[in-house]
């Protein structure tokens, strides 16, 4: 493999971590992402159950992707995801039931997430499998990354604890608003809040830079 | 399961476990149409037919299924009797109303990925509602999505008006109005049980 594909995997790889994150750039598959974050631990899993599926179905999209004609393709996505979905249902209520009860019907949500059609749509069907699977990891690390942000922030400021332990001593007077659900759509305001504000930020010392290179 | 009574379950699902300020159910659409109020209503409207012949076909597919032992395959027929309702809807709606069918553009086709359908169809199924109850309980949560999704609209249509830091405009102006319309809904936690 020569330097130069390399490194567009590599970029394929990155796209959806950072400058496409499914969570905080495109505001995609907010329903889970909301719903679940209440503690870290369950948003962990909700994205690694989420990042079978999108890896996955978009392997199998993408080899699927001459043989399917452009008429049904859609449906055809849905029922790929649909199994896959079923199985990770399966697998998560055998290996534990805690967190199956946590997710509860989440889980068979994860049909309905956009990230995924959205992807097996807009990426997996024009592209060959490994550059497919490549790109939809770097998509679902990007999801992880963005429900774990969630989840912490809610965890601690709603629970006191991070991942189960407790941060701050007994007197800690919990923020309960925070586990419920006005604190999932505030939480994630303030993310995209704060990520418009660095954007802002960035570009206006770009353009300072640019006004000073001119003078 | 514990009976509840069919008013019971309506007032739950439109007002103290809202779809979509409660449970989280039907964001997309929640955050993408709800700009203007005269697409959000009948956006409402369309929603809350596809979830009532969504849970009506769900709870034949269940018996069936039940019938012939293949639980397993409860997932995979719901989502495409869904697809096939928003099919119906989509046709209907471009015969009778083209003005309307070019305003709801992508949003249309994407209620068959309206977590809210696949819900209605997942919750009634866990929960064990007998017939009369499953069609209260979809039509309760159509009730509270459309009302959910005019509430939001009526909102941002003030808002347009309104000057607003330059950083908050967007989708996270959006989200904090979703928070604190979520926590008025909140006080109607405990009615209906």
């Amino acid at each position: 493999m020569s330097d130069l594909s390399q490194a567009r995997t590599f970029d394929e790889f990155m796209e959806g971590i950072w400058r496409q994150n499914p969570v905080f750039v495109m505001v995609l598959g907010m329903c889970p992402t909301l719903a679940v974050t209440v503690s870290a631990v369950n948003a962990v899993s909700m994205g690694l159950a989420t990042m079978f599926v999108l890896v996955c179905s978009c392997g199998l999209v993408s080899l699927m992707r001459n043989i399917v004609p452009k008429e049904v393709r859609i449906a055809t996505y849905i029922v790929i995801i649909a199994t896959f979905v079923t199985v990770v249902d399966y697998v998560i209520q055998a290996v534990s039931l805690a967190v199956y009860d946590a997710l509860g019907a989440f889980i068979q949500l994860i049909v309905v997430n956009c990230i995924i059609l959205g992807r097996a749509e807009a990426h997996a069907s024009k592209h060959p499998p490994l550059v497919a699977m490549v790109n939809a990891l770097g998509m679902s690390l990007g999801f992880v990354i963005g429900l774990l942000a969630l989840g912490a922030v809610r965890e601690v400021l709603g629970a006191g604890t991070l991942f189960g332990f407790s941060l701050f001593g007994a007197d800690f007077q919990p923020w309960v608003v925070m586990v419920l659900p006005p604190g999932g759509f505030i939480v994630l305001g303030a993310w995209l809040l704060l990520f418009s504000a660095l954007k802002r930020r960035q570009e206006a010392r770009l353009a300072a830079q640019g006004g000073g290179h001119g003078a | 399961m514990a009976p509840e009574s069919l008013g019971q379950i309506f007032l739950a699902a439109v007002l103290a476990n809202n779809f979509v300020l409660a449970m989280f159910l039907g964001l997309c659409p929640f955050l993408g149409v709800s700009a203007r109020l005269d697409t959000a209503f009948p956006m409402g409207i369309a929603t809350t037919f596809v979830m009532l012949v969504a849970s009506l076909c769900a709870y034949g597919l269940n018996l069936l299924l039940t019938m012939f032992q293949l639980e397993f395959l409860r997932l995979i027929s719901y989502i495409v009797v869904i697809a096939s309702a928003v099919q119906l809807v989509e046709m209907f709606l471009k015969k009778t109303s083209p003005t309307l069918f070019r305003a709801l553009g992508i949003y249309l086709p994407l209620i068959t990925t309206n977590c809210a359908v696949l819900g209605v169809a997942l919750f009634q199924t866990a929960r064990e509602y007998s017939f009369a109850q499953a069609m209260v309980f979809s039509f309760g949560g159509g009730a509270g999505f459309t009302l959910a999704l005019v509430l939001m609209a009526s909102v941002r249509e003030r808002l347009q008006l309104s000057s607003v830091p330059g950083v908050a405009q967007g989708t996270a102006l959006s989200l904090m109005l979703a928070g604190l319309l979520s926590m008025a809904f909140m006080g109607f936690a405990g009615l209906g049980g």
